[in-house]
């Protein structure tokens, strides 16, 4: 058995016949062969060589199906009872591996084209030259700057989602309505909140925040300074988003020992004091989880740039992916925005990586 | 106040210093409350707004302005129009029915092939290659990590020469690589909480490896399941990149379609705040009534 300690230990008696691995295998093969045989007419009768053949390569993606089918079948036939273990999560891993390592693979080609869906030639492979123009694009790195500035203000979030987790966690009458109401803008789609708050809220002329500023005697405009328009799309973000951390570091603050609380208090600990020495260190996996997982969520911010400010004024709200967004929409320019987002794509597992590397050697710190 | 709780010190501070920490908590909570509740007042209240309205700033309906139906009427749902043919309302709902289709059947698969992997992950070691159980975890946790601008291109051209741009089983498979890695770590915490001495007592019973997850641990996993599955439902339900990226007119999304009204409509901004309003009201009536369900999902790989 190669599957030795399991946690769950079965124990069988397969007798697997020759016959049927056989079967197995030649199930697998034959769907291989015959996808790889399909796949290959296509791309004949694509560049010219063959006179007949399918409009499109969905029979491929069919061949394709039956093979991933052939496979998870044979693991029972071949294997008997460990084939359906593997049978648990090879449906996944396959699923995943086809729609994530294909298209990275055929990414990695396009970047280094000079594919322009407008133009008619098609690919054509360009060298290095889509690096050049990266290298001198003033724009690109200016939205990897902005990115930046959207992660730090992650720790602002943080702390107000560690406030809001503590009101919810302290002695208070209705607490599931506030739970529900602090909960609620998570529920609404970044789309909607570009409309709701971007482009009728902050409306110069007739939004209710303009008029109340006028009110104060401040003249109204979000948009128009690269500081005030960046700070906007963050707060934007950030009402959508903390209600994320917010029940994450609740769900924490629930599951803390209450004994190490009470005899904090019991030893004559302020509130500020428990705090700073019990509750936050206590509270330090979990702030780290979701602060983690923020950031992830956070590098993939475009929806309310792309729906609100498109960037400006003048590239100082652009996230990369709202960048490469437009360089598609407006230049169709394939070849080049692949090549930017395989850029940002090792950017950010350099950084994911580091980060985690850092938080855990900070965590086996005694805290 | 309460007379029973008497027996610790700190169970009656001084008044003053209570009444000025209640006092400070329940503002705090409502003003943020105020913060969380107002755009959903405004946009509710704007979509039953005229233009008078809108440029005058009245607020409070019935007091200072009256109420219409016309931002309604513009996505064709209002008292007068029903039982009457009206070609927006066609629109707005096809694109609501795409939305459906599309999170649902997305989230339900994510969850199914999510549970399944976490399942096998959580009791079996796996050898593919030089992978182990924990590189198999991380390969599927890492796909949060791939931000969808990376895919969206590659996507954009296979699909095309796959003939499934514009569609919703495009999307639906690009929704559930979406979600799955959230699924699978939400399922991860579930079945690790469950004891194994259940499925073994099955098996000795005489059940296989798959009646005793179907059996037994399914149902015990069910609100796990639910959870993953309202969390899913939210992502793929707001999701707009993809969308706008891949469909043009057959499958458009709720969001796509409120994106591309935003521009347009200048000071129209009462039938905006209809749109938004239809587009998000779902999802809330979906937190109100199980709340419960998001929470538990979203604590699920919090704590530990």
């Amino acid at each position: 058995m190669m599957t030795d300690g399991d946690l769950l230990h079965t124990v069988t008696a397969d007798n697997i016949s020759n016959n049927r691995k056989r079967l197995g295998k030649l199930l697998v093969w034959s769907t291989a062969l015959f996808g790889l045989a399909l796949a290959a007419w296509q791309m004949a009768f694509e560049t010219g060589r063959v006179s007949t053949g399918f409009d499109t390569w969905r029979p491929v993606l069919y061949a394709y199906m039956l093979w991933a089918t052939a496979l998870c079948a044979a693991q029972v036939i071949v294997n008997g009872e460990k084939g359906k273990r593997t049978l648990f999560v090879l449906p996944a891993a396959l699923f995943v591996v086809s729609l994530v390592v294909f298209p990275l693979l055929f990414a990695l080609y396009i970047s280094f084209t000079d594919w322009n869906l407008a133009s008619p030639n098609g690919p054509q492979p360009n060298g290095w030259s889509n690096v050049k123009e990266m290298w001198n694009d003033e724009f690109y790195w200016n939205a990897l700057k902005n990115m930046v500035y959207y992660v730090l203000a992650v720790s602002v979030e943080y702390v107000i989602a560690f406030g809001l987790a503590l009101l919810l966690n302290s002695q208070i009458r209705a607490r599931k309505f506030f739970r529900v109401v602090f909960l609620l803008p998570l529920m609404l789609s970044p789309v909607a909140v570009s409309w709701m708050i971007g482009k009728s809220m902050l409306e110069v002329r007739f939004g209710p925040v303009s008029r109340l500023l006028r009110d104060i005697g401040v003249e109204p405009s979000f948009f128009g300074s690269p500081e005030i328009a960046r700070f906007m799309i963050m707060a934007m973000d950030a009402w959508t988003f903390i209600p994320f951390m917010m029940i994450m570091l609740l769900a924490g603050l629930q599951a803390l020992p209450s004994e190490v609380i009470e005899a904090s208090k019991v030893d004559g600990a302020t509130g500020w004091q428990s705090f700073k020495e019990v509750i936050f260190p206590l509270m330090l996996p979990v702030s780290v989880t979701a602060i983690v997982i923020r950031i992830i969520f956070k590098l993939k911010l475009a929806d309310i740039i792309i729906n609100v400010t498109s960037g400006g004024p003048g590239g100082a709200t652009d996230s990369v992916t709202s960048f490469i967004f437009r360089e598609y929409r407006d230049r169709s320019n394939v070849g080049y925005g692949t090549l930017l987002a395989m850029v940002y794509l090792i950017l950010i597992i350099i950084f994911v990586t580091a980060l985690l590397k850092l938080v855990s050697r900070w965590m086996e710190r005694p805290a | 106040m309460s007379a029973i709780f008497k027996d610790h010190d700190y169970a009656q501070p001084a008044k003053p210093k209570w009444w000025t920490s209640r006092i400070a908590i329940y503002s705090a909570l409502f003003l943020w409350a105020f913060v969380c509740l107002f755009p959903i007042y405004w946009t509710l209240t704007t979509s039953f707004k005229l233009a008078p309205d809108v440029m005058r700033g009245n607020m409070v309906p019935w007091w200072d302005f009256t109420p219409r139906w016309k931002g309604w009427e513009s996505i064709g749902i209002s008292p007068r129009l029903i039982g009457e043919v009206s070609t927006v309302r066609e629109e707005f709902f096809k694109r609501f029915w795409n939305s459906t289709i599309i999170s649902v059947t997305s989230s339900m698969l994510a969850v199914v092939l999510g549970s399944l992997a976490a399942y096998g992950l959580s009791r079996f070691n796996f050898r593919f290659g030089f992978m182990r159980n924990s590189d198999i975890s991380f390969f599927f946790l890492s796909q949060m990590i791939l931000p969808p601008v990376v895919l969206a291109l590659p996507f954009l051209v296979l699909y095309k020469s796959l003939a499934l741009i514009d569609t919703r089983i495009g999307l639906i498979l690009l929704y559930t690589l979406m979600v799955l890695p959230i699924v699978i770590w939400i399922m991860r915490d579930q079945f690790q909480g469950i004891p194994i001495e259940l499925e073994e007592a099955a098996l000795v019973d005489g059940l296989g490896v798959w009646g005793a997850f179907l059996q037994i641990v399914l149902p015990i996993a069910l609100p796990g399941m639910v959870a993953a599955f309202i969390l899913s439902l939210v992502l793929c339900w707001n999701e707009y990149f993809f969308a706008a990226l891949l469909t043009a007119t057959n499958a458009t999304t709720l969001p796509v379609m409120v994106a591309s009204q935003t521009g347009s409509q200048g000071i129209n901004w009462w039938s905006m705040a209809a749109l938004s309003s239809a587009a998000i009201l779902p999802l809330v009536i979906v937190a109100i009534f199980l709340e419960k369900y998001i929470i538990k999902g979203m604590a699920a790989g919090a704590v530990k």
